[in-house]
């Protein structure tokens, strides 16, 4: 323990767990919008994958990170635009629709990568980028201010998207339609309008959160997110469909990645334990669905095809 | 929103109307053909003939014995599954947990079989399958109890369920139940030792790898149909997952209902672990440190054919068959075409989505029925049963 508690190590780990925090915070960020508008995308994790590998590959061929962040998104964009197909169009099982984007990503990925990757290439890390006069305050400055652009925008995200669902016309007609989508059809708010826009954005966010868990990564391997898509997913419903809820639920996750690495180099977790160890965050969840699941009440449609008149 | 008609039971497929057994024989074949041409779109852009692609993959799953046997076996674990999702989706439970459940029921079997390996095969064998029902039991108990009284999202709690299952595969494997025999660089193998032969399944033709289990499982099948429509139980699962309210004000017990359709289908699966263990050539529990190392994805797969089979459990026999062909063939495609075997579990994930996409098809035709003054046929199908959605 004595290691663990001086003031390097303290702040490289929770310098990583902000960075680990960021791929949960972006495809969080947008499952909460697709969600608040009565869509369950379980798409996540599949999405995150395919984002994932877009990157690799552009990374790995052009060099350009940027470009790379940019196609994930992109990525994420169509994805979106199937999956709002599906769960709002053709009205399908929501939970199930969304398994099967993940088989369909987690199947697709294995099979390009073995491909187009005969030997694995490594993508340089992002650089950091330091907020002027911020990145000297002493311990903070290195934990939360001399980070990526991408975690900055994952983390700038977070006012941005409380201020669209709760002060602007757009948000409130996501609301809407999440909440009580007859009523919105009855004023004349277009509820599958709403609804693909919200999962196209949701998607998005969810391939660019593959993009970003890469170039932290650095490579592509079989099944790079390991479900954390699925705990995306369930990190919405610990913030309770709010952005700053969603991203304490993050932070929380990125710090416990972050500590059980730290501690296994350590040595303070034994080898022998360092499976047992690696139940921490899929435990955590559980606990974490079962306090949460009573205390908050869920948008009223959410999970529900709408249907006129039906 | 659900009206109390809702709670009319839909009947199995026999019995089901002629519209609507004329529908989904058009909707799933139109989802086949569909995903067929999407795989056909996925080999050209991998430079591969789709027709020599598709020659290997059918000649490898079902010419000869020896590809029918293979396949055969590939389908119990599947079939296993598969039935178990069939209690569970009627009872709008949406397991997913099928891939922790397989491993939690063969880690329980193994131990039984590690434990007191000098029983005579007539008592070690079944206690060896109990073993694997009652782990997968458990690990679908939780988060089905979870589900019932704490509405906590079963989809979320089972998905997690499966990541603590594979550390604690891994942890038991290369700890406790590690064989001190099996050095590799870098340490000890990540294996049992090898199991009492009183554990194994028999073999039903020498020279092929077909196994007692696959009787078993169809057996298993016929069980749980017969359980779904020809029980109290069956008929309480069926209206829970029509709507628990309904259900609720007919003073059935939901709650133990849909703890209890979870617990079978994690028996289901635990028994598919236990199978993979004692049905494998090597007889001992091996861990590759993922999952699907040791299930071969058969916790999706197995939602997959069950899905295809319209939550039919005798039709499911036929559907896992199909699928086990599948991921037979998948392996002499990529001899043949040099595209990678993993494709299948794309195109799996394709015909889910498709599969549960068609069904819009056939609930659009009942609504029709019901506008023209027909009493219109009642779902079987998925999304009716999960008619709720997902709730947190």
């Amino acid at each position: 323990m004595s290691h663990f508690f001086t003031a390097a190590v303290l702040t490289a780990t929770v310098a990583a767990g902000v960075q680990l925090a960021t791929p949960f915070l972006l495809a969080a960020l947008g499952e909460t919008v697709g969600q608040r508008s009565g869509v369950v995308n379980l798409g996540v994790d599949g999405i995150m994958l395919l984002g994932a590998f877009g990157a690799y590959y552009v990374a790995a061929k052009t060099g350009s990170l940027v470009m790379a962040a940019a196609v994930g998104l992109g990525i994420g964009l169509v994805m979106g635009l199937v999956t709002a197909f599906v769960s709002v169009t053709l009205k399908a099982e929501q939970g199930i629709s969304g398994i099967g984007v993940f088989l369909f990503g987690l199947g697709l990925t294995d099979v390009l990568l073995l491909k187009l990757f005969p030997s694995p290439v490594t993508i340089p890390a992002l650089p950091a980028v330091r907020i002027p006069l911020l990145y000297r305050i002493p311990g903070l400055g290195k934990m939360f201010f001399t980070q990526n652009w991408l975690v900055y925008l994952a983390f700038l995200l977070v006012p941005v998207v409380t201020f669209v669902l709760n002060r602007t016309t757009y948000g409130m007609k996501i609301r809407a339609v999440g909440e009580n989508p007859a009523a919105a059809d009855t004023v004349g708010v277009s509820v599958a309008r709403i609804r693909y826009s919200a999962v196209i954005f949701g998607s998005a966010m969810a391939g660019l959160a593959g993009a970003t868990l890469l170039l932290l990564i650095g490579i592509f391997q079989e099944d790079l997110t390991n479900s954390e898509g699925f705990i995306a997913v369930a990190l919405v419903y610990f913030g309770a469909w709010r952005p700053l809820g969603v991203m304490a639920g993050s932070l929380l996750y990125g710090l416990v990645a972050a500590v059980v690495v730290t501690w296994k180099t350590l040595g303070i977790i034994p080898t022998s334990a360092s499976d047992l160890a690696s139940m921490a965050p899929a435990v955590l969840t559980v606990l974490v669905l079962l306090s949460v699941a009573r205390r908050y009440r869920q948008p009223a449609a959410l999970g529900r095809p709408y249907q006129r008149g039906g | 929103m659900r009206r109390l008609r809702s709670v009319r039971i839909p009947q199995g497929l026999g019995l089901a109307s002629r519209r609507d057994l004329l529908l989904s024989w058009f909707a799933l074949p139109a989802a086949a053909i569909l995903s067929v041409l999407l795989g056909t779109v996925l080999m050209l852009a991998f430079g591969a003939n789709p027709v020599t692609g598709y020659h290997a993959l059918l000649t490898g799953a079902f010419a000869g014995t020896y590809a029918l046997t293979s396949t055969a076996v590939k389908a119990v674990p599947l079939l296993l599954v598969g039935a178990g999702i069939c209690i569970a989706f009627r009872a709008n439970m949406l397991n997913i947990g099928g891939e922790g459940q397989i491993a939690m029921g063969g880690l329980a079997a193994t131990a039984t079989a590690l434990a007191v390996p000098g029983l005579p095969t007539a008592v070690l064998l079944p206690m060896v399958l109990l073993a694997g029902a009652i782990g997968g039991g458990i690990w679908g108990a939780i988060p089905g109890a979870f589900k019932a009284y704490f509405n906590v999202n079963e989809i979320l709690s089972t998905i997690m369920l499966n990541l603590v299952a594979v550390q604690f595969m891994n942890y038991l494997l290369s700890g406790p139940m590690v064989a001190r025999s099996g050095y590799a660089v870098g340490g000890l193998i990540p294996q049992t030792q090898l199991l009492s032969g009183h554990s194994w399944l028999p073999i039903l033709i020498a020279g092929t790898q077909l196994h007692l289990g696959v009787l078993i499982a169809v057996l298993l099948a016929v069980a749980v149909y017969v359980l779904l429509w020809h029980t109290s139980l069956g008929f309480r699962i069926r209206a829970v997952g029509l709507s628990r309210e309904a259900s609720r004000y007919a003073g059935m017990p939901v709650r133990s209902t849909m703890t209890l359709a979870m617990t079978l289908a994690g028996a289901l699966s635990g028994i598919a672990g236990a199978m993979l263990v004692m049905g494998s050539i090597s007889h001992r529990m091996v861990t590759d440190g993922t999952l699907t190392g040791f299930t071969g994805n058969a916790g999706y797969n197995g939602i997959v054919v069950a899905l295809f089979a319209g939550l039919n459990p005798l039709w499911t026999i036929l559907t896992s068959f199909l699928f086990a062909g599948l991921l037979v063939g998948g392996t002499s495609m990529q001899v043949v075409t040099g595209v990678p075997s993993d494709l299948v579990t794309a195109f799996n994930g394709l015909v889910v989505v498709l599969v549960v996409s068609v069904e819009y098809l056939r609930r659009r035709s009942r609504a029709r029925a019901r506008a023209a003054g027909t009493p219109g046929p009642d779902a079987h199908g998925v999304t009716e049963s999960a008619g709720e959605g997902v709730p947190a």
